[in-house]
């Protein structure tokens, strides 16, 4: 198949999880207790019941439950995700306003991640049984019965508050008179906390994954043949074991993108990281729930997106599955 | 499986010594949970004392910014979070079962759709759909463990998917439907006791999870207003972690070392029942 039908087909896959994502938060709007008109009503302060009734008819809520749907699918298709009325902005926005921050978190952690752990894992595959390859469980262990946000605390309690080596919270210091490198530096300095934190867990999570997968190449004839031709171990285990071992820890960065966002809520919430965690919370204070729903369907459209483009990078990794 | 393979894998557990020493610490915190408010009857949310004195000064683990109890917080909040972890899990095991089962046996159009189901569960992120969830139906201690439940499930129904292909074509089971047994029994007397031991692995590391998640959302303040948990402690003690670290450090300590020993559990029981995986 060729790269662009190939291409054509996967974003044409995405459509119907878009189209489920959608339906999901319409029910869930349709759960909460109370609907828009009666938020309005009860923020302006005792209104009557035919200003409610009115209210309802300017927002179709008076309509069958299908017209109703129809009608919050084609606002979608507007990118119009509704209307904040505790902030008094439109949600998308608000959203906008927050993703890169939390852009910028997530793939620093997960750079942290993918880096530090692909390294311990190759090293304790390769030092099978050795300290190195006993500390990776050990750090396995403690990390992952560690809450994330927690460790965050903890961090802060240590490097910040003890030992005054880095900032405790926010994104920059502020000030007016940085040059664009001080600045670049000084969000850094604030992103080294919260990225280690968020990473860790990933740390150890891929440093096992390699391993494995990495003891599982060691086992196949390339690699008796590679050894039997007198390459150095090192050789063996960096050019040839350690690529190939490669797909699973990437399969597995894929999946969990997902479940690397939700960790970055908490860990921006401990830090004061101004992004979509910041915004979560705001939402839960002043139970904002068209600002929820509008979070969870962006976030969940980012994890769509982010699958894809991993999928598309597995056909780099490995040609033999984009002939498929 | 039969009565011996089950003995051997008792006996497989028995000799992993971590798995064991979990087991213990485990027993002990549940004691904890059962009859430490018996033991120690003070009640988590009374204001006893000064707020935030030390730990071993005139209260074994000292109080809070509101001067509670923090040893009496602890012992109920190891209540709330193995119950939510236990509930939970078996909550997300039962539907993720049924729905693998349905999956499996069935194949064709039902496993497509629960299928398709499942991954799109697997694919928006669980911590926000639960927060979601909560918010909605505002937080008590059944909308946290329903929530915790709704975004747990899937991994199970994959497996149990998994393991129902791999038994309905199996001479038994032919053996059962020439017989004019019916799916449900055959799906639940028959298949469901030979595909359950993966599952139970993996249900109860999903123990772990889940009281993970319970305690980040109770540290966001989801968590019922009524009963004290370990994440909710941590939330108030971090208004003073600059001056008072110990506050959000104790109750921390018991989530992680309560998740490392059911981990270690789970890893045993996996060593235990899937001995040929053992690396």
């Amino acid at each position: 198949m060729s790269g662009a039908l190939l291409l054509i087909r996967r974003f044409a896959q995405v459509v119907p999880v878009v189209l489920a994502i959608a339906t999901l938060n319409f029910v869930l709007l349709h759960l909460a207790p109370g609907d828009a008109a009666d938020i309005i009503a009860a923020q302006s302060g005792g209104s009557s019941a035919e200003f409610v009734e009115e209210l309802r008819r300017s927002f179709g809520l008076d309509r069958p439950f299908w017209q109703q749907f129809l009608f919050y699918l084609g606002r979608l298709l507007m990118l119009d995700l509704g209307f904040s009325h505790v902030q008094q902005r439109p949600v998308l926005e608000l959203i906008l306003d927050r993703v890169p921050a939390t852009l910028l978190l997530m793939l620093t952690a997960m750079a942290i991640a993918l880096a530090l752990g692909v390294l311990l894992g190759i090293v304790s595959a390769m030092r099978y049984r050795s300290v190195v390859d006993a500390l990776v469980s050990v750090l396995a262990l403690v990390v992952y019965a560690t809450p994330q946000f927690w460790l965050g605390l903890m961090l802060i309690v240590l490097f910040s508050t003890t030992l005054g080596l880095l900032p405790s919270g926010g994104m920059e210091t502020i000030a007016t008179d940085m040059s664009p490198a001080a600045r670049a530096l000084d969000i850094g300095r604030h992103l080294v906390l919260p990225a280690a934190t968020l990473g860790l867990f990933y740390v150890a999570l891929y440093a096992r994954v390699m391993r494995s997968s990495m003891l599982e190449v060691y086992g196949t004839d390339f690699i008796k043949t590679a050894r039997a031709k007198g390459l150095s171990e090192s050789r063996v285990g960096l050019n040839h074991a350690a690529p190939n071992a490669l797909l699973p820890v990437v399969t597995l960065a894929g999946v969990q993108i997902g479940h690397l966002l939700g960790g970055s809520i908490l860990v921006e919430t401990v830090y004061g990281w101004p992004g979509l965690g910041r915004l979560v919370l705001d939402a839960l204070l002043q139970r904002d729930l068209n600002l929820l729903l509008g979070i969870l369907f962006v976030s969940s459209v980012l994890v769509v997106v982010a699958n894809l483009i991993v999928d598309l990078l597995y056909g780099v990794l490995d040609p033999r599955i984009a002939q498929r | 499986m039969s009565g011996r393979a089950r003995g051997g894998a008792l006996r497989r557990f028995g000799r992993n010594i971590p798995a064991v020493a979990a087991t213990v610490v485990l027993v002990a915190i549940t004691l904890t949970a059962l009859v430490g408010p018996m033991l120690y009857p003070v009640d988590p949310f009374d204001m006893v004392g000064r707020p935030a004195s030390r730990p071993f000064d005139r209260f074994p683990l000292g109080t809070d910014v509101s001067g509670r109890d923090i040893l009496a917080g602890l012992i109920h909040g190891a209540r709330v979070t193995l119950l939510i972890g236990f509930a939970a899990s078996f909550v997300a095991t039962a539907v993720g079962v049924t729905v693998g089962a349905l999956a499996g046996y069935y194949g064709r159009a039902v496993d497509t759709v629960l299928m398709r189901a499942t991954d799109f569960f697997l694919t928006i992120p669980s911590f926000v759909l639960a927060v979601v969830l909560i918010a909605i139906f505002r937080p008590s201690l059944i909308s946290v463990t329903g929530a915790i439940a709704a975004v747990s499930w899937p991994p199970i129904a994959r497996l149990a998917r998994a393991e129902f292909i791999a038994q309905r074509e199996r001479d038994y089971v032919q053996a059962c439907r020439a017989l004019g047994m019916s799916d449900a029994r055959i799906i639940v007397v028959q298949i469901l006791p030979n595909a359950l031991p993966p599952v139970i692995v993996v249900s109860s590391l999903l123990v772990a999870t889940a009281i993970l998640t319970e305690s980040g959302l109770s540290f966001l303040g989801l968590s019922d207003p009524d009963a004290m948990s370990w994440g909710y402690m941590i939330g108030v003690g971090r208004t003073v972690l600059r001056t008072a670290p110990w506050m959000p450090a104790i109750p921390g300590m018991a989530i992680l070392v309560t998740v490392m020993c059911i981990n270690l559990i789970g890893e045993g029981l996996n060593d235990a029942f899937n001995p040929r995986l053992r690396g």
